[in-house]
């Protein structure tokens, strides 16, 4: 039997946080997949990177800036043409609960 | 020949001595793209009617004696770069409807360079994929075989070069997206260093690995479009302020007494015995050009896919949380509260893969292992970056398969994502590294299936990259076929 | 059993700068909502952003005015969570790696000083706005303010009562105003405020469990919130009972903190570099550039006051209440040569004045060249104190200047001593019987003397000149 990576609740778990959503058969199958992936990712533990600087970014630039300056913005309408649902120039979202 | 089927150099050769024109040239391409999209299906949107009226346009300025660096030249853009006024889906139903306000800098660059856009081509969800299978368009299918992927993600960019349907096409490279397809399509493809070409307004998979890259028919054309491309762009942080050479001054140039590392990690079982028989021979090529090879060693090659398939998710996680149902894209209309409309907006409107990677993702970042995961991982990135560095001290380029495999059937690997994941296994390590890499056509399978070889350097160092593959293309005299549509 | 509140200030300032923090959209409040918006700020698809250059130089004054160490390199992470009112689903942040720490600020309490140590300081983005519909399911996002720069400004868990609390977040408040980098407005939200409390037994070092308090709009608030909580965990453990560890919102109107316990789910932030952003070095020699536009810091300033104009603690206090202000009086100060008497009219009929009006300091109609010319007016004897007042209130109602009322309403003193000397004689003739007491030594009957004169000259008499007549005339041998 090969060992659990992430279990079934942690799928879902991690689903929520991710605001994803799966049937049963669904999260079945995500679980399995997920256990291949993450055991294939246990290979990484064979290196020693005791005291490596974690490299996240492709090329070491620093300092880019933009000055302190207005530029134009988007016409309202602009950035409201994609919108699913609008009103009064903003966008509608169902009501948050609270 | 077909206008369609000529180069970009072909082309403007024809259009600067009045021969041609860019209407004949567009109408040639759409032509093309009449006859054999239904069995290609490279595109998601046609541009045609803008199209014709830009090949007018440029036309006009021929006459005019304006002519620009891809004056009337038709073009190809991969569905991930924002055009103004032009609904771009990055192959996700989340992006069905999604019409950016603005355009890419590349599609700036391009427009002003003169090119003609023939539309937005077909692409694996957010660039997610190796066999533009997870499109919600539909996948495309390999010229050469339509019953086999094209590669991916930006397999609709190959396909649509491959098959005549446009000059040249413009795709981006997370994982190989660029020159995967580009060798399973026979075609050139290369992927630049990290900050050459800006990202700005390529909608993100990954951040830190996302490079834009040309398809080209040929070296010469992929250098035609780099000098239009590349260059420093202030709406980016992380592009580079570095100077940008004129290309094509390096293809003349030839490679003797070139050091040509051969890397041994790159030879793995599981490379198909025809692939590697292709590459051999371009090794063999190489050397009767001048070059001379040593191998060359890239202790953590085997831990490279690991490493992306930890970084590139993680970072996609993050970048598509804004596909929310708020802004722009698909809303699912069965959520009773915010919090039902986001998990359904999102389980509805991203396909399986999308998904799975952001999950992959979200976990790898979540609370209690992050170390283990994320941080872990970037660790062995910059151990796999070293590496290049110390090769690239030995060597002036690498050289090895761009894929382990040829092109595999539709449907042969969308069930098993590790063995999805494995097809990229040659190409990811250039993105971890940002350095620049490039696919070029080094023959066929005797089933008639395009082969590529991979060609790498040290960051910035695309001039040299393109005086390598124009040197080996001129010598290895790969025979001209056409796939038959 | 006697418990020891311990408290930790967490302070958001937007900063003032013209544009957004990663995109050129005004940081303006109040605009028609999404008018300032762009690709960037909504989080379109593709989109990067690039940091504004002076967002760093704001927040490198703050560092340097409450004594922060400042680190050579820091670097921008992204803050994970899903919420209608951030359009990227992250909130671009600082975390592991933040501009500026351990830091410190002085505050005066009970007539002594105390420091208030400051963990952090470090930059972010703003969110935009939510608004809900009173008859609707629905609420309404305005993104105008996503992007607007904020800094965080983290306390050490310093603070042992609701009054230090106040103390500190004034002293922060006026830093962050003096320093021109915030407005200081905490009804519209540009300067907020939440705190971490927690009790622990008087004596005892380890800390108790905190509840973190939010929605707290004015420093009245702060101080009757976090009274409140005090009250609140101490009743919890005389009872026995425990402390959640739990956000708490201020209900202003019922005074009371609520638990928002259901409401609100453990946060998994997942922080992670963001990729998009390139590390900020800050070198010396940018350090000593932002220290050389650094202003007077409100302190500093107060103890000048009282060293170089002899004002009370309390006078210099009130003068430095805003840099503005400070100004201004300083400006009357130059032009008069009177500190004293400058104080007294800044605070009196000027704040005056202003407070009836709701007015700023910098609304005042009143040039300080005109308060400053009055003030000399005074002190040469053109008008008397009591014309001043009338001088005063006519400048700051029509805002021109003293020379200009005194001559419009005709207010010039008398100093013709010849004019003078005629009326005090008749005053003198009026009244033999007053002039018998003062000669047979009675000097309070001088003042009477005074009054009657300047009643009769209906008080434009310069009071100096008026005394030495009299004194001259009333003399027993004249």
């Amino acid at each position: 039997m090969e060992k659990i990576k992430i279990s079934k609740d942690e799928v879902t778990h991690v689903a929520h946080l991710a605001r994803l959503e799966f049937g049963e058969a669904e999260t079945e199958k995500f679980t399995a997949q997920l256990n291949g992936i993450l055991r294939y990712m246990d290979k990484l533990n064979e290196v020693d990177t005791n005291g490596v600087e974690p490299v996240t970014h492709a090329i070491a630039r620093k300092n880019a800036f933009r000055e302190d300056a207005v530029n134009a913005s988007l016409p309202p309408e602009a950035s409201l043409a994609n919108a699913p649902e609008s009103r009064g120039g903003c966008f509608l979202v169902p009501k948050v609960i609270e | 020949m077909e206008l369609n089927e000529l180069t970009i150099h072909e082309l403007l050769d024809r259009l600067r001595a009045g021969e041609t024109s860019s209407a004949e040239i567009t109408a040639s391409v759409f032509g093309r793209i009449d006859a054999v999209e239904k069995e290609v299906h490279a595109y998601i949107t046609l541009m045609r009617e803008t199209a014709l009226a830009e090949a007018e346009a440029a036309d006009e300025r021929i006459r005019k004696g304006e002519m620009g660096a891809l004056t009337g030249i038709p073009i190809a853009l991969k569905d991930i770069f924002c055009t103004k006024g032009v609904r771009t889906t990055c192959g996700s139903r989340i992006l069905e409807n999604f019409v950016p306000p603005y355009d890419a800098t590349v599609v700036t660059k391009l427009r002003a360079a003169g090119a003609v856009f023939t539309g937005k081509t077909n692409m694996d969800e957010f660039a997610m994929g190796s066999s533009t299978e997870n499109s919600f368009f539909g996948a495309t299918r390999n010229p050469w075989d339509r019953d086999r992927i094209p590669g991916g993600s930006s397999g609709g960019s190959a396909a649509a070069v491959a098959a005549d349907e446009c000059i040249a096409a413009l795709g981006s490279d997370t994982g190989g997206s660029i020159r995967q397809p580009a060798a399973l399509c026979g075609v050139v493809g290369l992927k630049p260093t990290y900050g050459r070409i800006s990202r700005f307004g390529l909608v993100a998979f990954a951040s830190s690995l996302d490079q834009i890259g040309p398809f080209t028919k040929d070296v010469e054309d992929c250098a035609i479009l780099m000098n239009v491309l590349a260059g420093y762009d202030p709406r980016e942080s992380t592009s580079v302020p570095e100077e940008v050479p004129d290309y094509r001054r390096f293809l003349s140039q030839g490679i003797e007494s070139w050091k040509v590392g051969i890397p041994k990690e790159y030879f793995i079982a599981g490379i198909d015995p025809e692939v590697e028989a292709a590459v051999r021979r371009a090794i063999r090529v190489v050397e009767g050009a001048g070059a001379k090879c040593i191998e060359v060693s890239l202790p953590h090659t085997e831990y490279c896919l690991a490493v992306y398939y930890i970084v590139a998710p993680a970072e996609a996680s993050s970048n598509l949380a804004r596909y929310d149902g708020v802004k722009y894209g698909f809303r699912s209309g069965e959520g009773r509260d915010l919090l039902e409309m986001y998990k359904k907006t999102r389980a509805a409107g991203f396909g399986a893969e999308v998904k799975r990677r952001i999950m992959i993702g979200t976990y790898a970042l979540s609370s209690g292992y992050y170390d283990a995961y994320y941080k872990k991982a970037s660790q062995v990135r910059g151990l796999i970056k070293r590496d290049f560095d110390e090769a690239f001290t030995k060597c002036d380029v690498i050289l090895t398969p761009t894929t382990p495999t040829p092109a595999f059937r539709i449907g042969e690997k969308t069930d098993d994502p590790m063995q999805m994941y494995l097809s990229d296994i040659l190409t990811i390590s250039t993105n971890l590294a940002g350095i620049p890499g490039i696919s070029v056509p080094c023959g066929f399978t005797a089933a008639g299936l395009p082969v590529g070889v991979q060609f790498l350097a040290g960051h910035f160092q695309e001039g040299r990259l393109l005086q390598f593959a124009s040197a080996y293309e001129k010598h290895a005299q790969i025979e001209k076929r056409r796939p038959t549509l | 059993m006697e418990f020891e509140p311990v408290i930790g200030l967490e302070i958001h300032a937007q900063l003032l700068t013209d544009a957004k923090i990663f995109c050129g959209c005004s940081a303006k409040f109040g605009a028609a909502p999404n008018t300032h918006t762009c690709p960037v700020c909504l989080g379109m698809p593709g989109v990067l952003p690039v940091l504004n250059r002076k967002v760093v130089e704001f927040m490198l004054r703050m560092a340097l005015a409450t004594n922060c160490r400042i680190n050579p390199e820091c670097s921008f992470a992204r803050k994970n969570y899903f919420y209608p009112d951030l359009p990227k689903g992250y909130q671009i942040s600082q975390y592991a790696a933040p501009p500026a720490e351990h830091g410190w600020v002085e505050v005066e309490i009970h007539g002594g000083k105390k420091r208030i140590g400051i963990t952090r300081i470090h930059m972010e983005e703003d969110a935009g706005k939510l608004m809900h519909d009173e008859r609707n399911p629905v609420s309404m996002v305005d993104l105008n303010r996503t992007g607007v720069p904020l800094i965080e400004i983290v306390s050490e868990p310093d603070i042992r009562s609701a009054e230090e609390a106040a103390a500190y977040l004034r002293r922060l408040h006026e830093t962050l105003v003096y320093l021109g980098i915030c407005d200081g407005n905490m009804e519209e939200g540009s300067f907020r405020c939440d705190a971490n409390v927690s009790l622990r037994p008087r004596g005892t070092e380890p800390f108790g469990t905190r509840a973190e308090l939010k929605n707290m709009n004015s420093f009245r608030n702060v101080q009757r919130a976090l009274e409140y909580e005090i009250k609140r965990q101490q009743y919890v453990l005389e009872g026995g009972g425990e402390v959640v560890q739990e956000t708490r919102l201020w209900d202003d109107t019922a005074g009371v903190t609520q638990s928002m316990r259901g409401k609100e789910e453990a946060h998994d932030y997942r922080y992670f570099p963001d990729p998009d952003l390139v590390p900020v070095v800050i070198d010396d020699a940018w350090i000593e550039e932002v220290r050389k536009t650094l202003p007077e810091l409100p302190l500093e300033k107060r103890e000048r006051f009282v060293r170089d104009y002899q004002l009370s603690a309390y006078d210099a206090g009130v003068l430095t209440t805003s840099r503005a202000l400070a100004d201004y009086y300083e400006e009357v100060v130059k032009l008069s040569g009177q500190p004293k008497i400058a104080a007294n009219w800044v605070m009196g009929d000027i704040l005056r004045f202003l407070n009836e009006d709701k007015k700023d300091i910098r609304e005042c109609p009143i040039a300080p060249s005109s308060l400053a010319g009055m003030i000399r007016l005074i002190q040469e004897g053109a008008i008397s104190g009591k014309m001043a007042k009338e001088v005063v209130e006519a400048m700051y109602k029509t805002g021109k200047t003293p020379q200009a009322i005194i001559e419009e309403q005709g207010l010039v003193q008398i100093t013709d001593e010849e004019a003078l000397a005629k009326t005090i004689a008749e005053v003198i003739g009026k009244n033999p019987v007053q002039v018998e007491q003062y000669r047979a030594g009675r000097e309070k009957v001088f003042g009477f003397f005074v009054g009657q004169a300047m009643k009769a000259t209906q008080g434009k008499a310069n009071p100096q000149l008026i005394n030495d007549l009299l004194k001259k005339m009333l003399a027993p041998d004249t």
